[in-house]
């Protein structure tokens, strides 16, 4: 028997239903299959049947552990040097391959490694390149949060005037935003390429052709910093707006008040625009956060993750596995990975930001 | 000390012109309350005072100095606002130690003043609270607090008291009053409130249209108004006028009658009559008084509003004009009955057309 709820509500059940279903079908349903196929080694295209396989995918993303070696000393307890003049370690790889002293090492790679004293700790992963795509997701977003944060902010203060012609400063910051990412990050390889690219020109004028020409997303130092510098460009307008639409719901009285009792332009901000805009920063924050987590139509059109997967990011790596690969419960697990991530972060934020009293 | 002096001052946004020419002169120490129906310039001409709007034309002085161009801080000036503008994210003692704040004192220093502040304006109670905490009253107590804790040489209050209730308004209007004697600091009161200026100030502006219609003390203005207009904003209810005929003239003692009233002789105090020309006779209400027998008004009662200490009747005249009259006490005139008005001339004024 239906409930009064269900009975009493049937146009409003009939009019909520088409969207009602579209959320359900596109967006409750792929993001409980993502987590159920987690615990599975379905793909995508398969004669078999998937097999639950409970926390194998996540043990094996994230699967790390140590390993301190001491150098390779011969029998009279001298150390042997290498041909460089550096202390030899015995090869990581006698300890993570076929060795039954080590079974929980079986099928790690080195990540990277560090001396300390006379020995040499080696971090082992049993997934690098989704490791070092966490290590580049986690830069590029605390690189991006507070520069593409402020770069808006100070946008929307400047453009925040009575001035002749404003309206065509805000349509050009404004500008990018409209324009498809896909686009962008074809124009910027253009603007980025090694030889004849606008950047290497532009800084080869200016500098008088003593600045050498810089092959910026093909250099492991660079291609990340090149990608951050991109994204910043292109979504501050979005940010300036919702900054703009925060300065304009402080009331003009509050800065009258202030001028009254003789603020400099430094302490109308301090005291009076920033507190007004404390919820816009919330906001600001959160969703510039969770954009940069999703990083991947830049690193798709420009780099492919390389070089060196110098660029490998989170989302990159759950469309190359679970498509690229065709291991969908692997792809699926980085999703959750992430969504657990981005979750705690914001929660964090809020906490952070919370209203105190 | 800080007296004010206005030559000339005039407003414009570009073909606008929202100040006309305004000379002002007002003494250290003194109460002045700009007074006016909406739109007429009163609080633009405050703002041009404080330094919030540009003045187009004209000089300011303050205190001996022309600050034409001095930013608000640089002008010694306090404000207090209709909208109360306290900060919402800052507790009464923040917003109270503001322009303290802003000018780099210590907290020993801001916690004497504010403290001080606290204690003239009974808010001691209030300090540690948010403004969301507070009725309105208790925030425009807060807006006072900041403006009195810098100690300025002039106050501009810029209708304090427009969004509190009567009850509140009233006790605020007192407190205020009190204020001024106790501080003894130049104040310039804008209202629209004519019992506020009536009750507050020393010295009152009446304005309109982006002029001045008079200057003057508040009985000055009350029983000497120079011109219709000031005539009917002050006094509530506000004055009667009744379209006359002029049928003598001797020196400035003017006949008039019209159908509704019997000849009567009025001493003109302004304006130039001829006999057969139109004039404006001024009466207020509360100098009406029921007449044993035909009266000089005569009419019908239309509408009884007793209100304990008067009377207040709207009488039909013969003429089929309106006229307002309060009664003293609770006089009983149910409508329709017919009513006699008697008043002095001498309480009565005449204006030209």
């Amino acid at each position: 028997m239906a409930s009064k709820f269900l009975k009493s509500n049937r146009t409003g059940w009939l009019m909520a239903g088409p969207a009602a279903a579209l959320i359900g079908c596109f967006v409750i349903l792929p993001f409980v299959f993502a987590i159920i196929l987690s615990f599975t080694n379905q793909r995508l295209v398969s004669p078999n049947a998937a097999e639950f396989t409970g926390l194998a995918n996540y043990r094996q993303l994230l699967g790390m552990a140590t390993l301190t070696l001491d150098p390779v000393k011969d029998e009279a307890g001298v150390v042997k040097l290498a041909a460089d003049g550096t202390p030899e370690y015995p090869a990581v790889r006698s300890f993570t391959r076929n060795n039954p002293d080590h079974p929980d090492l079986a099928g790690m790679r080195e990540w990277f490694s560090f001396d300390h004293g006379d020995s040499r700790t080696f971090i082992l992963a049993r997934d690098v390149v989704f490791m070092q795509a966490l290590l580049n997701t986690f830069i590029f977003v605390l690189v991006v949060a507070p520069l593409q944060g402020g770069l808006a902010l100070g946008l929307a203060l400047l453009i925040n005037q009575r001035l002749r012609g404003i309206n065509l400063f805000r349509a050009i910051y404004f500008m990018p935003v409209v324009v498809s990412i896909v686009v962008v990050s074809l124009l910027w390889r253009f603007i980025y390429d090694g030889q004849s690219g606008l950047l290497n020109n532009l800084l080869g004028a200016i500098s008088f052709g003593a600045m050498p020409k810089v092959d910026w997303l093909g250099n492991p130092n660079t291609a990340l910093g090149a990608i951050i510098l991109m994204s910043v460009w292109q979504a501050v307008g979005f940010h300036m707006v919702i900054w703009l639409s925060g300065l304009q719901t402080i009331s003009p009285t509050l800065y009258e008040a202030g001028a009254i009792e003789g603020a400099s332009k430094w302490q109308t901000f301090r005291y009076i625009t920033w507190p007004g805009l404390r919820n816009t920063a919330v906001l600001v924050l959160i969703v510039i956060t969770m954009q940069a987590f999703a990083l991947f139509a830049q690193i798709d059109v420009m780099t492919g993750g390389g070089p060196l997967d110098s660029t490998q990011t989170i989302v990159f790596q759950a469309v190359e596995r679970g498509y690229g690969k065709q291991d969908i419960s692997g792809g699926s697990t980085i999703s959750v990975i992430l969504f657990v991530i981005v979750l705690s972060i914001s929660m964090i934020q809020r906490w952070l930001t919370r209203e105190r009293t | 000390m800080a007296s004010i002096t206005l030559k000339g001052l005039k407003k414009s946004y570009g073909n606008a012109h929202v100040i006309k020419g305004v000379d002002i002169t007002i003494e250290d120490g003194e109460f002045v309350v700009f007074v006016g129906p909406s739109g007429c310039g009163k609080s633009t001409l405050l703002r041009m005072i404080a330094g919030l709007e540009d003045i187009t034309s004209g000089e300011l002085n303050i205190a001996g100095r022309v600050v034409n161009d001095l930013p608000p801080k640089e002008r010694g000036v306090a404000m207090v606002f209709q909208s109360y503008a306290i900060f919402p994210h800052m507790t009464v003692r923040e917003n109270v130690a503001f322009g303290l704040t802003i000018a780099g004192d210590s907290k020993e220093v801001k916690d004497a003043k504010v403290a001080e502040a606290a204690r003239i304006l009974q808010m001691e109670h209030l300090l540690d609270r948010r403004p969301s905490q507070l009725s309105g009253g208790q925030r425009q107590r807060v807006a006072i607090g900041r403006a009195i804790v810098r100690k300025p040489e002039v106050f501009l209050f810029d209708e304090p008291l427009s969004n509190l209730d009567a009850a509140l308004r009233m006790d605020m209007r007192m407190e205020i009053g009190k204020l001024h004697k106790a501080l003894g600091a130049t104040m310039i009161y804008v209202t629209h409130d004519q019992v506020e200026a009536m009750t507050l100030a020393d010295k009152i502006v009446v304005l309109k249209d982006g002029l001045v219609q008079q200057i003057g003390s508040p009985m000055e203005l009350y029983h000497r108004p120079a011109n219709a207009f000031v005539a009917g904003f002050l006094g509530s209810p506000s004055m009667n006028f009744l379209d006359v005929e002029v049928k003598a003239v001797n020196g400035n003692k003017i006949t008039v009658a019209n159908s509704a009233l019997e000849p009567v002789e009025i001493e003109a105090k302004t304006g130039s009559y001829s006999v057969g020309g139109k004039a404006r006779l001024g009466i207020r209400p509360q100098y009406l008084t029921p007449a044993e027998g035909a009266g000089q008004l005569h009419g019908k009662v239309a509408l009884t509003e007793r209100l304990g200490a008067e009377t207040v009747i709207e009488v039909t005249l013969s003429n089929g004009k309106p006229l307002i009259a309060a009664l003293a006490r609770d006089a009983i005139f149910p409508i329709g009955t017919e009513i006699g008005l008697t008043f002095t001339a001498s309480e009565a004024h005449l204006f030209s057309e």
